[in-house]
């Protein structure tokens, strides 16, 4: 006997007849939910399929509505848990929403702007490439271009800030680009995804002019806080506010439910840049973090690759022994950045024996950028430049907030 | 009342703390707090989720028609996953342990694979909007001809502190859930079958006990009424009450509804802006309400007013429909004049909307949004009185009555945990499960084994300190002795402020093994007792307050005091050997037996007699 999903059964269980609707197998038994809304397992052997008297309801779609007086702001979903919802195959939580379910399932945002809702792509995030990263920026260049007033990206958290810093690099924008996630899915009522959105949403049509990642500031529904994108990472696994601003503080913030986004000193506002796009880059880096006693043999792993993030010990360091492979590395071609695996400050090169040894080995000293942020950052550098000085300079540059200041002004 | 003849079917929901020492989906301790302990808060609003099946629950849409912000304590005892931070830990074995105990009491079949699912309650009572809960096993024995439908073990609820404001402490602590068929057919067997069903669960001696520890949720239908469900009866004295007062309401509603037809009573639904009626009030309700708005309920004069049950109305119906739109209730023409309204006001609104004297007007009070959506709750209700009586979850108030919470929640509220792996049961697993002996069983057998007297048997059973006995008893102490002191001086030393948490069980069977051993007196327990609980230890405890008198000793004292009261003995006779117990024992109480004193003064006396 073969059953389908939503096929209404008998179960004959324990000595009492249940009706119920067939989910589906879990090995040799069913899984059916029965009319009180439990599910349960038995053996399928004592599931038999009823008369279906009427067709299953299908749910009914709401049209979207649209207030044509409002801003136009573009919703490019790429997956997440903010998009999320239960997988019958797997069980698990699984993206499946599209930005229109979005709009559907958090109504207040139709009260906030219109909306042209795309899909470039439906991916958990750590399934993103940089390929993906340049589509994405594409499209967002594309979607401003038409005269689009802000945009939302919806992605998943787990990689958000790599994605986040790539658009970053890649495109000059005069309008806000909101990166907005969730952190607990979106089939619970206690998702942290409408209030995400809905702050997101606010940004998007606010004064700010930069690339942020919007999410919860505190355990509460009280704020979201706008993270620069360069300057952003994922400090928890699980908790709301796990988005942390490293080495500053957030460049702008919204308070909810009312939705008030009050930019911080330094944001970049709305106007300031002209839309431009440079979406080049090279794929072939790696990042690399050093532990104490780590096989020197590692490095040769990135022969041939174009560039190499180290996030060292301390101040940037590593192990003596590793230098003279770093140099080999150096010498054919790898351009190497040397970044920190603390949670925050700035490396320096030049106040230890194996520092200096590291810049004689012809290691460039990344300042503050975060490891993830260097990472993406040496690939635009690497796309987009191809002399030697041109690419230490790039990256001893404050292209988009990811250092304090030019690094190359004081060495 | 005979309850056979009005249909009468009720059946029970028992939810039982179990006392592991984790929570279900946690490790957090299983511990309630004071809430002023709280070391941090937050706040979170809740939203409806659309369930798997495409369906929003209609209770948790109608529990949201006002978007709240609720606060939630949390403690030092208290985790992540309790404020949904964090995704829940595997379901904890020992909860399913009792769970599945329990299943075995009731002769029931349990479940292959144990599939958690999301309860929504989205009332506050839950950080995430559910409660988790898995059925376990199904179909089970009750003595009647009642039956366990199902049993389930679900996460406890947090506690409110007040309004919006909740403490988590309560929140995850496990619990099973015992569904009967509707089965019992008068008020005093829901009162029974609910307290056979808790003793079966105290049987185990792995619940938790006291105060809010089990709740009955009891569904009451009559017929040609609906199914009600009454959540949170907490005293069992009180469910037959509840059982009772249910009926009357229901009979009591469809009588309103046989009135209504009878008078040909319409509700048109026509809501009319009655605020200029009030201008000049002197009501204070009235004067503080930006808006008032009323309508006309043709033909219910009289009816609102009517108690339906002790202290409840059908206005009182209405208003807590209204109450769900956020205003404080409402007025109807049936209690007017009163509350600061006066006759000309009620004689002007219901001129003004053209009501007669077979009509009933009900305004409400506050800002127009609130009051358009109230008036759409008071016109659903004032409709439902047409049918008799509606399907509806309830809350027990004070006294057996009770009050309207939400709708009958459906199946959409229900949709799979996806945090957690299903759980197998195994053939192997139930088979090595032995159901425990009741405490109506136990309590026949400390009879006929023991020789305790039925009371002290019954009591013994039922006590808290239960295990403390039988292990008292499997190390040789004599039973009657054990109960006695178990259930006496645990009691007299709790009377003087003693908590008997300062007592190890150790110490009390070290302190019984010392006067089994005739090195102290029986009267001396509860002194020796008392010195230990303040820290000392057994030893020093029965040196110090009683120390041993030998019976050499015994005789040289009672040899002196004898001599000393010799003109005296003569004189009474055997009359005498009261009074001069008493002296003795005042100076060997607690140091010997009473006995052997009464023993020594006999031979004593019998010289000089």
């Amino acid at each position: 006997m073969s059953l389908n999903n939503s096929d209404p059964v008998t179960v004959r269980f324990a000595g009492v007849e249940m009706d119920g609707i067939y989910i589906n197998r879990s090995g040799e038994n069913a899984i059916v939910k029965l009319s009180s809304g439990y599910n349960i397992c038995v053996p399928t052997s004592l599931c038999s399929a009823k008369e279906q008297t009427v067709p299953a309801e299908k749910p009914r779609v709401l049209p979207i509505k649209q207030d044509p007086a409002l801003p136009l702001l573009s919703i490019i979903s790429t997956g997440g848990t903010i998009a999320s919802t239960v997988d019958y195959r797997t069980g698990a939580v699984s993206s499946r929403f599209t930005a229109e379910d979005i709009l559907r399932s958090i109504p207040e945002l139709a009260g906030i702007a219109r909306y042209h809702t795309l899909q470039p792509f439906q991916v958990l995030s750590e399934n993103m490439n940089p390929a993906m990263w340049q589509e994405l920026a594409g499209t967002i260049h594309d979607e401003i271009l038409h005269g689009s007033e802000g945009i939302i990206i919806t992605h998943g958290t787990d990689t958000m800030l790599y994605s986040a810093a790539a658009v970053s690099f890649m495109l000059d924008t005069p309008v806000p680009v909101v990166f907005v996630g969730a952190q607990r899915s979106a089939d619970r009522p206690s998702s942290d995804n409408a209030m995400n959105a809905i702050c997101s949403a606010k940004a998007a049509v606010s004064q700010m002019g930069e690339v942020v990642v919007c999410m919860h500031a505190n355990e509460s529904d009280t704020t979201c806080a706008l993270h620069r994108a360069t300057r952003v990472r994922k400090n928890h696994t699980s908790r709301r506010d796990a988005f942390q601003s490293i080495g500053r503080g957030p460049v702008g913030e919204v308070s909810y439910p009312d939705g008030t986004v009050v930019p911080a000193k330094d944001a970049v506002l709305r106007g300031t840049k002209e839309l431009r796009l440079a979406n080049n880059l090279e794929p072939s880096c790696g990042l690399l973090q050093y532990y104490p006693g780590m096989d020197p043999a590692v490095f040769d792993a990135f022969k041939g690759y174009k560039g190499l993030v180290i996030a060292g010990t301390g101040l940037g360091h590593v192990g003596t022994d590793c230098i003279s492979r770093i140099a080999g590395l150096t010498a054919s071609g790898t351009t190497i950045i040397m970044t920190s695996q603390c949670q925050a400050g700035s490396v320096c090169d030049r106040v230890y024996e194996t520092g200096r040894d590291l810049l004689d080995a012809g290691v460039i000293e990344g300042g503050s950028m975060l490891p993830e942020v260097a990472l993406v950052k040496l690939m635009w550098v690497l796309g987009n430049a191809t002399r030697k000085e041109d690419i230490r300079r790039l990256i001893r540059t404050n292209l988009k907030g990811e250092l304090e200041y030019d690094l190359w002004r004081y060495a | 009342m005979d309850y056979e003849a009005v249909g009468l079917k009720a059946g029970l929901e028992i939810h039982q703390q179990l006392n592991t020492k984790e929570k279900l989906f946690c490790h957090s301790p299983t511990v309630i707090r004071d809430s002023a302990e709280h070391t941090g808060e937050v706040s979170r609003y809740l939203r409806v989720a659309v369930s798997e099946m495409g369906d929003v629950d209609r209770a948790a849409k109608e529990e949201l028609m006002n978007q709240r912000l609720f606060t939630y304590y949390t403690y030092d005892t208290t985790g992540l996953v309790e404020i949904d931070e964090e995704p829940p830990a595997p379901l904890n074995p020992d909860a399913l342990d009792i769970v599945l105990t329990i299943a075995k009491m009731f002769e029931m079949t349990p479940l292959p694979e144990i599939h958690t699912m999301r309860k929504m309650i989205v009332d506050g009572s839950a950080t995430s909007g559910f409660q988790r809960t898995a059925l376990v096993a199904l179909n089970g024995a009750i003595e009647h001809a009642c039956r366990v439908e199902t049993v389930a073990v679900e996460e406890e609820a947090c506690q409110r502190v007040e309004d919006t404001i909740f403490s988590v402490d309560r929140l995850g602590i496990p619990l099973i859930e015992i569904t009967t068929s509707p089965c019992m057919k008068t008020p005093e067997e829901v009162h029974d079958i609910a307290q056979y069903i808790g003793m079966t669960l105290r049987s185990t001696g792995r619940v938790k006990r006291g105060i809010g520890t089990i709740r009955q949720d009891v569904n009451v239908s009559i017929r040609d009424g609906a199914r009600v469900e009454i959540k949170g009866v907490q005293e069992l004295d009180l469910i037959a009450e509840v059982v009772r007062r249910e009926v009357q309401r229901q009979l009591s509603l469809l009588a309103i509804r046989d009135e209504l037809q009878a008078r040909n009573a319409l509700v048109n639904g026509e809501v009319y802006d009655v605020t200029s009626v009030f201008a000049r009030t002197q009501s204070q309700v009235l004067k503080k309400a930006r808006v008032i708005l009323g309508t006309v309920l043709h033909g219910f004069n009289g009816l609102v007013g009517l108690e339906i049950q002790p202290d409840r109305r059908l206005g009182s119906e209405m208003s807590d429909y209204a109450k769900k739109c956020g205003v404080g209730g409402l007025f109807h023409t049936d209690e007017l004049p009163a509350y600061g309204v006066t006759e000309e006001e009620v004689h002007v609104l219901k001129e003004t909307l053209g009501a007669g004297p077979e009509d009933a007007v009900v305004i409400v009070a506050s800002t127009e949004q609130k009051c358009r959506c109230a008036m759409q709750m008071i016109i659903r209700r004032a409709k439902m009185a047409f049918e008799g009586v509606p399907e509806e979850t309830r809350k027990m108030l004070e006294g057996g009555s009770t009050a309207y919470m939400r709708p009958l929640p459906g199946a959409a509220r229900m949709y799979p945990e996806t945090d957690i792996l299903p759980v197998p049961v195994t053939k192997e697993y139930w088979e090595s499960i032995a159901a425990p002996e009741l405490l109506t069983v136990k309590a026949e057998r400390f009879v006929a084994e023991y020789g305790l007297d039925p009371g002290m048997a019954r009591q013994m059973a039922f006590s808290e300190e239960l295990p403390l006995f039988e292990r008292a008893v499997s190390e040789g102490i004599r039973p009657v002795f054990a109960a006695r002191t178990i259930l006496a001086s645990l009691k007299e030393l709790s009377r003087a402020g003693i908590s008997s948490d300062a007592l190890s069980d150790d110490a009390i069977i070290a302190v019984m093994k010392t006067v089994e051993a005739g090195n102290a007196a029986k009267e001396a327990v509860l002194d020796i007792l008392t010195a230990c609980a303040k820290g000392m230890s057994v030893s020093d405890a029965v040196s110090r307050v009683a120390p041993a008198f030998s019976r050499e000793e015994l005789q040289d004292l009672v040899h002196g005091i004898v001599n000393d009261r010799v003109e005296f003995i003569r004189t009474r006779g055997k009359a005498a050997l009261g009074p001069v117990m008493g002296v003795i024992m005042k100076e060997v109480r607690g140091r010997i037996d009473g006995k052997v004193v009464s023993e020594v003064l006999d031979e004593e006396l019998g010289r000089i007699i």
